[in-house]
């Protein structure tokens, strides 16, 4: 404290033998618009200058490695939904995937392609949010306004394959509930076309901006050997200049087949972060085109698979569970859990829009798992704000928040 | 290189000993126990090492075995080593009753809030630790919620027990 009063000197005589102190404290949150849901921040700051900062969280812990314990499988599918509500699929489809590790399904090569649409899908939407919202708290609500559209477009193409939006529930353990329909396929399409043009709207918005470039950049950096440190991973740790992606470093659902590259940034500071992502995005984009190429290719009854043929795990379709005795039989057993798991211990991990998203269950035999940890990319970022917001001014604290992409479902699961 | 299992057994068992126990490899993963004096020191070979330099800590969480006299809560770490892209699990027992363990947080600053969590559910006293307090619950909670013996159910129900979940239990 008192070097940093010689630093920046002391403006304000104070009386002699007054009591009054340097520095004030600030909560900024829990409920606060620019904490992006419940983060509380007590901040020690002198002037605008933060000090010290402490978070505390836990405001929306909703228990749900607890619960988890006394519910089969499907029934976790919701938990997972509510993880990082900014793109559900992947946390659903890291969660189906776990489960098929554990059980030793297969998926088809149609269904593991379908999936990466879906989840490149739910990783431009977070991204777009995420990179918007940083733009809106440097003060720049058009961007965030403006492709706005194209996640409802996103979640419009959820809906039409699952028929929810948000907290989607989408797939199935073996693959999805039902065949993509030709209207999904025309939405992605119109996706596919239109948004290329949005995106490199949204880019010359921010990314040579004189205001949002002053902002960001220099600000909240982390090096690579801290970030390392602190676990980041995921487009934080890969804006700090280390390309680990777990899409390419052990890849699942068939993303050995296609051809992208891993982002990189080299500061591991706010802009770096934004740069990171949007490039990110432009990725997705690819990927998302060559995965709708190969699920062109199948022809005839090959294009007509959407899920393994795992009767034991995969629900029977709903109108065979109205109509026919045996399909109602195997939807009872299966959502009360009544097939054995095998005893075993997995963990599988998936590139959540935000980094490494792992599932760890333990199963003993039994119904539901012993024991289940999320390791939530979301909780392991929040550590390293205090150290990234040290020193530096209270609107910088804001951006770097944001910028780091922190979802509250995810810190307090 | 290409680093097996095997490989990383045997420099475990080089250096260690007998203190290397419960090898196995579960879906692939190398996972194995050692006594829990000696977390820190494994660890730090791990880290060092510069074959196996495993010096990224993914995870950190508690399970909890109440049949198991004397080692009731096992803490599980997952390691990577990012340059070879190999994952590892290791895994300390300890008895309930003093639940003390070694913090992580000198060699990985992510280990903070990781222990905190894991303290905060199972009540695993990490021993060094600079700031151990609850982080998800409240500070006036005196037991640790996610051990078995605080089941998630209402006690007085009786439509749902364990026994549903294929683990015996009774209906009361």
């Amino acid at each position: 404290m008192s070097e940093l009063i010689q630093k920046h000197g002391q403006h304000i005589k104070l009386p002699e033998g007054s009591i009054e102190k340097q520095t004030t404290t600030l909560n900024l949150g829990p409920t606060h618009p620019a904490t992006h849901g419940v983060f509380q921040n007590i901040l020690e700051v002198d002037g605008e200058r933060i000090v010290s900062a402490e978070q505390t969280v836990g405001y929306i812990h909703r228990a749900f490695e607890k619960i988890a314990e006394r519910r089969p499988l499907y029934q976790i599918t919701p938990l997972t939904d509510r993880l990082n509500y900014c793109s559900s699929p992947i946390n659903n489809m890291g969660w189906h995937m776990t489960c098929e590790k554990l059980l030793g399904v297969k998926t088809p090569k149609r269904v593991d392609y379908l999936r990466v649409i879906i989840m490149e899908l739910a990783r431009i939407a977070d991204h777009l949010i995420c990179n918007s919202i940083v733009g809106v708290d440097t003060g720049a609500f058009t961007g965030f306004l403006y492709v706005m559209q194209y996640r409802e477009l996103i979640y419009e193409i959820y809906e039409e394959i699952c028929g929810s939006r948000l907290t989607t529930n989408i797939g199935r353990i073996g693959g999805f509930e039902r065949n993509f329909t030709n209207t999904a396929f025309e939405k992605l399409e119109r996706f596919l076309r239109e948004y290329p043009g949005v995106l490199k709207e949204f880019e010359g918005l921010f990314q040579r901006n004189r205001i949002f470039m002053e902002r960001t950049i220099g600000s909240g950096a982390i090096s690579a050997e801290r970030a390392l440190n602190y676990g980041f991973t995921g487009p934080n740790l890969r804006a700090a200049g280390v390309d680990y992606d777990v899409r390419v470093h052990t890849p699942y659902s068939s993303y050995e087949d296609f051809n992208f590259e891993i982002p990189v940034g080299s500061t591991g500071d706010n802009y770096d972060r934004w740069l990171v992502r949007n490039a990110e995005m432009w990725q997705s984009l690819n990927i998302i085109e060559q995965a709708y190429q190969k699920v062109q290719e199948f022809k005839g009854a090959e294009a007509e698979v959407y899920h393994a043929d795992v009767p034991e795990y995969y629900l029977p379709e709903k109108k065979d569970v109205y109509t026919k005795m045996e399909a109602l039989i195997w939807h009872f057993k299966i959502i009360m859990g009544e097939i054995d798991m095998p005893k075993g211990e997995v963990y599988h991990s998936v590139e959540g829009a935000n980094g490494e998203l792992g599932f760890y269950l333990i199963s003993d035999g039994g119904r539901a798992p012993y024991r289940l940890h999320f390791r939530r990319p979301c909780f392991i970022y929040y550590q390293a704000y205090s150290e990234l917001t040290k020193g530096a001014m209270l609107s910088d604290a804001i951006i770097t928040m944001s910028s780091l992409n922190l979802i509250a479902g995810e810190l307090d699961a | 290189m290409s680093m097996t299992n095997e490989y990383i057994q045997e420099r475990l068992v080089n250096q260690f000993g007998e203190a290397i126990s419960n090898i196995e490899a579960p879906y692939g993963m190398f996972s194995f126990e050692v006594p829990k004096e000696m977390n820190l020191k494994v660890m730090q070979f791990l880290f060092d090492d510069d074959q196996l330099k495993f010096r990224f800590l993914t995870d950190i969480c508690a399970v909890h075995y109440p049949d198991d006299k004397g080692r009731e809560l096992a803490v599980v770490y997952h390691l990577h080593n990012l340059e070879d892209n190999v994952r590892i699990r290791m895994k300390v027992f300890t008895d309930i009753n003093q639940p003390d363990v070694f913090t992580a947080t000198s060699l990985f600053s992510t280990a903070n809030w990781m222990e905190r969590e894991t303290y905060d559910f199972y009540g695993v006293n990490f021993v060094g630790h600079p700031n151990l307090k609850r982080i998800l619950n409240v500070d006036e909670m005196d037991y640790f919620p996610l051990r078995k013996e605080f089941p998630l159910e209402d006690q007085t129900r009786i439509d749902k027990d364990d026994e549903m979940f294929g683990r015996g239990g009774s209906i009361r």
